[in-house]
């Protein structure tokens, strides 16, 4: 919205991906006509891009509509509003909301994702030799023999032993069924991977693993993300600069360090309340928030989260903010924006 | 290279072969397995295990009695060959019915791969058959009406009966998945209109409708033309169920991460739906299969009994049975019931086999712990 305005054209030119005023209703029918009785907001007006070789990680709440717009994104999901624009290996802007299936085929190359749940992101029947193969027969890019060696070096770049290539899924482990899903994302030669929770169904331990190896291959393949999570900690491990997600809108968008550690919406700095600390040198300021996520069917006026907010005011039932800047690079939407003095997390907690 | 000859040692078991690993733990559904394939081989190469023409009339030997295969003679002597005695006919003094004596004056010995009447098998020319008499008859299992070879006619009439529920039951998988996928997959208006045909289908009364629309086949069609259009009937009648369950079951698979991932990658609507989701209902097709074949061989057998189906000169089990639709019939020649006991080896068989494959069909829910 607003934010794409102040961009000049030329530091859009470097935007891998800019999202415009995203939008994804879903309507909701009832009795035998599906009459509407009403909507219900998943992503509600989102903007945000991304350079190239950038990860932006996007936190919030379960059901804040994250995995929705990564979707919408990719048009798993059909977008009601809003436009997608991507730059393609050829440098040409796209428009991936306006493309017709056959250009979408094309562009679904470069835009890859991995998917929260290993167990059922994989075809039980398929060997994973088929699995990681499967992207590259259908965009046409290899065969046979080539198509084997081209398996086996995914499968050893995502550390696993080309002998599991004629295996089952079922026959891996949680963190070795994702690299497989790893490797069928890279299979492709992809720019853009989009991480929906890529590790939230993983062991702590294996966690840090499946992290380190995507760092290492963003580094070797020069790729782009969008980490979706719900977990701040692997956030502020992996992302340049985070956006934080309310009830289908974003509430706060800034370079990783001064959301941490200052953030300016009163959401950010619940959420960073409770990440989890080992210290016990200091007494912990948890912020507890009252109630639960409203519904996005029947979304509170003003600003969302003002039922919620310890700092509301009367203005904030009535009255939307806009996402604003307030810092190089740091873009807020709460009215108080520039008055409230929040706690951030300090430098140690995030390690 | 060293590995490389490690990647190709490490090959994995095809789904085939975990199948076979699982199936052969279920020790009923082997048998059923069995069972089948024996009835299988006994109907296709039904004129090499017959003894006599089945086709060939012989009032003379009308309702004979089945003869018993012996190894001690009327003297009490062991023979080391096994024999039958041959039957001659005889009045009832009183009655003046036929009945039938065993000449125990000589023993008629059983040959193997003996040579006698010619038949076609496969395109091949033969005369060889597994057993025989060198003179005189051996029927096994008696004979019917016409003095036909009771066993013989059996054997053949297995073809048809189990040719109409493999054709039946394979129409009712081909048309069922597809319509339950269709179904499923695409919702809306396609779903609409497959689960509205699908409820009409169900809601006859499944016999009387059979009944209906097998009359109705012209009585002047050969029995080849009616065999075919029963073939037809049954998979048109039968696939409503099939759909249904394919329908639930594409409807679950169609929201699982692997199907989102196969349309993130850029593949098409025919790839989704027969490279992930139809193979990942085979399961349950295989099992619609082995129940629905046997349910076919008796829908057949009930109307061929009642003389709707096939029509002599073709020969099936329903047929066979109509020679013991009269009690008198039964109460005095009570082998003519025999090709029950075929029917109920069948279904009773691909009732285990389902079974066993219900469980064995799917491989891959075992997760390593």
């Amino acid at each position: 919205m607003l934010l794409i305005h102040t961009l000049s054209e030329e530091r859009e030119k470097q935007y891998l991906l800019e999202v415009k005023g995203l939008k994804k209703y879903f309507p909701l029918t009832r009795g035998f006509w599906r009459r509407t009785v009403g909507q219900v907001k998943a992503v509600d007006g989102v903007s945000f891009s991304i350079k190239e070789g950038e990860t932006l990680g996007l936190v919030g709440e379960s059901g804040c509509g994250k995995t929705t717009l990564g979707r919408c994104i990719l048009r798993l999901i059909e977008p009601t509003a809003g436009e997608v624009w991507f730059t393609d290996r050829e440098g040409k802007r796209v428009e991936i909301t306006k493309m017709s299936p056959e250009e979408l085929k094309g562009i679904r190359r470069e835009m890859r994702m991995i998917f929260q749940d290993p167990f059922s992101s994989l075809n039980p029947r398929l060997t994973v030799m088929e699995i990681v193969g499967e992207p590259m027969q259908i965009h046409g890019m290899a065969q046979g023999k080539e198509l084997e060696d081209r398996v086996r070096t995914l499968l050893e770049m995502v550390g696993l032993k080309a002998q599991h290539m004629r295996r089952y899924p079922y026959e891996f482990s949680g963190g070795q069924r994702q690299r497989i899903c790893i490797a069928r994302a890279l299979a492709s030669n992809p720019r853009f991977i989009i991480a929906d929770e890529p590790v939230s169904a993983l062991d702590v331990s294996v966690q840090a693993q499946i992290l380190n190896l995507l760092e290492d291959l963003k580094e070797q393949l020069h790729l782009t993300y969008l980490f979706i999570s719900h977990d701040l900690s692997v956030v502020y491990h992996v992302s340049d600069r985070v956006a934080v997600m309310y009830l289908g809108k974003l509430v706060e968008l800034g370079d990783t360090e001064s959301v941490y550690f200052t953030p300016k919406h009163p959401y950010t700095e619940a959420l960073l309340s409770a990440i989890p600390r080992v210290s016990h040198k200091e007494k912990m300021h948890r912020i507890l928030l009252k109630g639960d996520v409203p519904s996005p069917l029947r979304a509170p006026s003003g600003c969302a989260f003002h039922p919620r907010c310890r700092y509301a005011e009367a203005v904030c039932a009535q009255e939307e903010p806009v996402l604003q800047r307030v810092g190089a690079d740091h873009y807020v939407a709460c009215h108080f924006a520039l008055e409230l003095a929040l706690r951030g997390v300090e430098a140690d907690v995030c390690g | 290279m060293i590995k490389k000859n490690v990647a190709e040692l490490e090959r994995g078991k095809s789904y085939l072969q975990l199948v076979w690993r699982k199936f052969k733990k279920n020790r009923l559904g082997l048998l059923g397995g069995i069972i089948i394939v024996i009835l299988g081989i006994l109907a296709l190469f039904a004129p090499f295990f017959a003894p006599h023409d089945y086709y060939r009339l012989d009032a003379d030997k009308a309702y004979r009695p089945p003869q018993r295969i012996r190894f001690i003679d009327a003297n009490g002597k062991f023979h080391w060959r096994p024999f039958v005695y041959d039957m001659v006919m005889d009045v009832d003094p009183e009655t003046f019915s036929r009945i039938y004596r065993e000449d125990a004056r000589k023993p008629l010995y059983i040959r193997f791969f003996v040579r006698s009447w010619e038949y076609k098998i496969l395109g091949i020319r033969s005369n060889l058959h597994l057993f025989g008499v060198d003179e005189g008859s051996i029927h096994l299992l008696g004979t019917d009406r016409l003095g036909r070879d009771l066993l013989g006619r059996i054997l053949h009439g297995g073809r048809v009966s189990l040719t109409i529920a493999f054709l039946g039951a394979g129409i009712t998988v081909v048309l069922g998945s597809v319509m339950g996928a269709l179904s499923g997959y695409y919702g809306g208006f396609v779903d609409m209109l497959v689960q509205r045909a699908v409820e009409v289908l169900q809601s006859f009364p499944q016999l009387p409708l059979w009944m209906a629309l097998t009359a109705a086949l012209p009585r002047t069609w050969s029995s080849l033309q009616v065999f075919i259009s029963m073939v037809i009937i049954f998979s048109l009648l039968n696939w409503p169920m099939l759909a249904r369950e394919i329908r639930g079951k594409v409807l679950s698979l169609r929201e699982q991460d692997f199907v989102v991932a196969v349309k993130e990658m850029g593949g098409s609507n025919a790839r989704i739906v027969f490279r992930h989701i139809l193979p990942n209902c085979l399961s349950h097709i295989i099992v619609v299969l082995t129940i629905s074949i046997p349910e076919l061989i008796l829908m057949e057998s009930v109307l061929s009994f009642l003389g709707l189906g096939i029509q002599p000169p073709m020969v099936s089990w329903g047929v066979l049975l109509q020679g013991a639709q009269r009690i008198e019939v039964i109460g005095l020649y009570p082998w003519v019931i025999s090709p029950c006991v075929f029917i109920i080896l069948a279904v009773l068989g691909f009732n285990f086999l389902g079974d066993g494959l219900r469980d064995a069909a799917d491989p891959y829910s075992v997760r390593r712990a």
